[in-house]
């Protein structure tokens, strides 16, 4: 099974292809609402690309209070 | 009137296949405007319906095939009249709307929802009055009425218990959810996946297929699989509008509504 550094590094490849942001712009810590320049919506696509990406099913509401890409690394990591 | 443009929607016969196309920005959130135009349509329907086998209901939005119903219209509705008359006017809504969605539950020819992007609320009451549902690999599901104190009231509860085990509804519905179409396919909701941006095409190839079978012999099938629940869909409305009336319902609306932040549809 994948490290949690491993699934975080991932994340950040996917949203940083995805949203055309420079890979080297993202940090774990970072708001990923405001690295990215997204809002819901485009927060609900990225969790889909994520859930198919990982194939796991990841409810949204596991996303309440989450806005840094490793604390989504931790929720996907706990569905592996 | 094989040909239509509205403001919020249209539609075209294409090789034998109504295809009504939503277009209402930015996500064909479900309001007076588009209850209009879908009255026209609905109104169009039996004469559409001798020239075509199939219809397909798609949206020409990036974001989605719509984010359900015009949560800002309802706000507003409620702030601007006195109580009673504000709730007469959702009931009247969800009676036109209802009425709406019963005749295109019902049509005699095969309906294909063909989904992309956000799938909510109303919109995902549209889709479930077709026959079949063929989503792209982004669709997203949810029924989210509960964050705002409230049920789905197009019709979603009595048409999702028809297609869907009870234990899945009661997931969805208790928990607000939103779910990816992998999901929807392993509980049956969904009949295909297409690739991203890929959903019309393939519904377009099914419609094409379904093309070939004798008319009336399809519609009887239909009628037969497809029951209506009459009751059901005219109790939903009265508790819809039960819930309607109380305070916290007016605060999940506006809380929703004057949300500056970037999480409205997150739950």
């Amino acid at each position: 099974m994948p490290t949690t550094d491993h699934t975080l590094d991932q994340i950040l490849d996917l949203a940083a292809a995805h949203f055309k942001v420079p890979r080297e712009k993202l940090s774990a810590d970072d708001d990923f609402f405001k690295t990215l320049g997204i809002d819901s919506l485009q927060a609900l696509d990225l969790l889909t690309r994520l859930e198919h990406h990982f194939r796991i099913d990841l409810p949204d509401y596991e996303l309440q209070g989450v806005s840094d890409f490793r604390t989504l690394a931790n929720r996907i990591q706990a569905r592996l | 009137m094989n040909d239509f443009k509205g403001q919020t929607l249209s539609w075209q016969i294409v090789n034998g296949a109504i295809e009504l196309a939503l277009h209402r920005d930015p996500c064909n959130e479900i309001g007076s405007l588009t209850l209009d135009d879908l009255e026209e349509f609905k109104a169009a329907l039996p004469g559409l319906g001798n020239e075509a086998h199939a219809l397909i209901v798609h949206s020409t939005l990036k974001a989605g095939f719509s984010a359900g119903a015009d949560l800002r219209e309802l706000f507003q509705r409620g702030q601007e009249m006195e109580k009673g008359a504000a709730l007469r006017e959702v009931r009247e809504f969800l009676e036109r709307i209802h009425s709406v969605m019963n005749v295109l539950d019902a049509a005699p020819l095969t309906t294909i929802a063909a989904v992309h992007g956000v799938t909510f609320g109303g919109g995902f009451e549209l889709a479930l009055v077709c026959d079949i549902i063929i989503a792209d690999r982004m669709a997203r599901f949810c029924f989210p009425e509960l964050r705002l104190g409230l049920i789905p009231g197009f019709g979603g509860i009595p048409r999702l218990k028809r297609d869907l085990g009870n234990a899945v509804v009661r997931d969805l519905l208790l928990t607000g959810r939103s779910f990816n179409v992998m999901k929807a396919q392993q509980i049956g909701l969904v009949s295909q996946i297409a690739a991203e941006g890929e959903a019309l095409r393939v519904a377009r190839a099914t419609a094409s297929q379904v093309g070939k079978f004798d008319r009336r012999t399809a519609a009887a099938a239909k009628e037969f699989v497809k029951p209506i629940p009459y009751e059901e869909l005219k109790r939903e409305i009265d508790i819809f509008c039960d819930l309607y009336s109380r305070p916290a319902v007016e605060e999940g609306l506006r809380k929703f509504v004057e949300n500056e932040g970037v999480q409205p549809y997150l739950p």
